[in-house]
């Protein structure tokens, strides 16, 4: 339990402070920032919009206004062309985008994360129990081969082979589970596999590493003297105690991946959040842009938090630390 | 094996000493260091005499190449990279064109080799910045500890947790997506967005790696004879850290490449203008889907000249981590 708050309280301290950088993000726009994001505004709606956006206040309110509307599901809004003056009038609500874009994104992460564990970890136990051999140092080659590969290349080349050339599948546009369960994996599959290559590679090489180091401990050799069996002895007694950093990495590859993400599905022309920013930037809208951060930096922190939780249940040693201090 | 840390230092995202040596999560990779000390024992030597091998020579040869490239590319026998052989639009390679040309006829080669330019000035420059700000914020984080460490490991970890390439895009964005914004200004803001961003990977190591050197006897010793912190960081622990931020300014050089790439995809790297290795591939993404019939080499010529140095500089980066670091170099 004391591990557990002592974590909250670091996460509340972390989200404290990205939540004062994003919120003040709007204030680095060189020059009025009502003129960027309402160019023909009337004097009148500009006013209004300084007042709507707190402008006209000092920064500790701004700030408080600013994480109290995120809490109440307020993100803001896309200023048009003229500026919309109030908040009651505002017709393009960035909640409205979000509630149909960050599902999209969170499905393109959980597959494309999936993926890579599902390969990555047989692959990582099986060349850490043959570790030297032909097969390992193929395997080994080829991921750091994948390493260097950057996403968006792979997803380009796929897009392009793969869906424009040969035309196995549409290599643009997104379709809904509950829509078209096939046509919504077959418009995912070139997606998440560019996602989800590079990963495979980080994931395995770092399993493996960690599994070799684990089958010198004396409890492996314990167990195969006892006549284990070496599937029995790789998965039950070997893996668990080796897949403790994997899971930390995992965790804090979820950045990787939301970044990855924001790319790629604006190369398959993926409506998810990476989407919404690259289009927030293009039209210079930053007050959704601003909400985008801060909700992808949330996302990210509490999944850490999360995997600190789960890597407390799966490791006793920190379970019982209480016990052993 | 070591006992978990669960002291507050390790920050929010540290737990066991593997991890909080140093995971790094940058531009689609992430990269785990182990920043020991190195112990004075029979590894040691195995590891300092490991030879660099045919891949070491051959990444070696390809960074010299794309240095030439970078340095010398107006006075190369290259076409200039904005002519349009208006009749060689779209040709695949050729003896006149060796990478073929792209939808406008420009000779792709000559657009790669400019392109080295602009990318390695945008990864060298913003490297150096995080090289010179995390650097000298991870030194006396290490080195201090306590209260300022504290501190300053908690900036590191806000920074941390917003994605990299969501906070490069965000200060670019602001900075710099200004229309009337100049082209120098922009490349100007790109290195600084990225720089920044690169602080806190390059602290979170270099504060790692001084913890580890900054309570050894000759730094006992040094104080012990009155040296003063300042001098006992520069002279004594500085030159031990420096492996450690030499293997991760490579292994950023080749991040922020990619990054760079990824930016162009978003609008918002080196501008076209400028040809680069990502607005490169940019460029040649929109041509791919805007115009019928214009073929892959567009982003193959950039992509290859892009796989090959990040493969190469990755690898650098592991012989040096190899050659300093005794954990890595035992696996």
């Amino acid at each position: 339990m004391r591990v557990v708050l002592q974590r909250l309280l670091q996460l509340f301290l972390v989200l404290f402070l990205v939540t004062i950088f994003t919120s003040f993000l709007i204030d680095a726009v060189p020059g009025d920032v009502t003129y960027t994001l309402a160019p023909v505004a009337t004097p009148q709606q500009r006013e209004d919009l300084r007042h709507q956006l707190h402008l006209d206040r000092s920064p500790v309110e701004r700030y408080g206004e600013w994480v109290s509307g995120i809490a109440h599901g307020d993100l803001g809004c896309y200023y048009g062309t003229s500026g919309y003056s109030t908040a009651s009038s505002c017709p393009d609500k960035v909640s409205d985008r979000v509630k149909d874009a960050l599902p999209i994104s969170l499905a393109l992460m959980f597959y494309a994360q999936l993926l890579a564990l599902v390969i990555a970890i047989p692959m990582g136990v099986l060349t850490a129990y043959r570790a030297g051999s032909l097969f390992d140092k193929t395997v080994n080659t080829t991921a750091f081969a994948l390493l260097a590969i950057p996403n968006f290349v792979l997803a380009l080349l796929l897009a392009y082979y793969v869906g424009t050339k040969w035309g196995v599948v549409d290599p643009t546009g997104y379709i809904d589970f509950g829509q078209d369960p096939v046509g919504h994996f077959q418009q995912l599959i070139l997606p998440v596999i560019s996602l989800a290559v590079g990963q495979v590679a980080v994931y395995m090489r770092l399993l493996r590493s960690d599994m070799i180091a684990t089958l010198q401990e004396d409890f492996v050799t314990m167990a195969r003297a006892k006549g284990l069996s070496p599937a029995r002895i790789l998965w039950r007694h070997a893996f668990r105690p080796s897949s403790l950093t994997l899971l930390t990495v995992a965790g804090l590859n979820v950045g990787a991946l939301i970044g990855g993400a924001v790319v790629i599905e604006n190369i398959f022309v993926i409506h998810g959040m990476g989407f919404l920013i690259a289009d927030a930037i293009a039209r210079r809208q930053y007050v959704a842009l601003q909400s985008y951060v801060a909700i992808l930096a949330l996302g990210y922190v509490i999944v850490n938090f999360l995997v600190d939780i789960l890597y407390a249940i799966l490791d006793p040693r920190i379970r019982h630390a209480r016990a052993i201090a | 094996m070591p006992e978990p840390s669960l002291s507050p230092e390790t920050g929010l995202f540290g737990k066991g000493v593997a991890v909080e040596d140093g995971v790094v999560e940058a531009g689609g990779q992430t990269l785990v260091f182990d920043v020991a000390p190195v112990e004075g024992d029979v590894r040691v030597e195995k590891a300092a005499t490991k030879k660099l091998g045919l891949f070491g020579w051959l990444a070696i040869a390809w960074m010299t190449n794309v240095l030439i490239w970078a340095i010398f590319a107006p006075v190369l026998p290259i076409p200039s990279p904005t002519k349009h052989f208006l009749l060689d639009t779209n040709e695949g390679p050729s003896l006149s064109h060796l990478m073929g040309t792209d939808g406008t006829g420009q000779d792709l080669l000559a657009r790669v080799i400019w392109g080295a330019r602009a990318s390695l000035v945008v990864a060298v420059s913003a490297v150096l910045f995080g090289l010179i700000f995390g650097g000298f914020f991870g030194l006396i984080a290490g080195y201090y500890r306590g209260k300022l460490d504290t501190v300053l490991v908690n900036i590191f970890n806000v920074f941390l947790a917003i994605p990299q390439l969501v906070l490069a895009l965000a200060l670019v964005a602001v900075f710099a997506s200004d229309p009337a914004v100049s082209v120098g200004k922009r490349e100007f803001w790109l290195i600084i967005s990225i720089g920044l961003v690169s602080i806190p990977i390059i602290g979170r190591i270099t504060r790692a790696s001084t913890l580890a050197w900054g309570q050894r006897e000759f730094v006992l010793a040094s104080r012990s004879m009155g040296a003063k912190n300042g001098r006992i960081m520069r002279r004594d622990v500085l030159p031990n850290v420096l492996p450690a931020m030499f293997s991760i300014a490579l292994l950023g050089i080749a991040v922020v490449i990619v990054l760079e790439g990824g930016l162009s995809i978003l609008g918002v790297g080196v501008p076209p203008s400028t040809p680069s290795w990502g607005n490169l591939i940019a460029t040649g993404r929109n041509e791919l889907t805007k115009i019928i019939g214009a073929s892959p080499q567009v982003i193959i010529a950039p992509s290859i000249a892009i796989f090959l140095t990040v493969l190469s500089l990755n690898y650098l980066g592991d012989v040096v981590r190899a050659r300093f670091d005794v954990r890595e170099a035992a696996i």
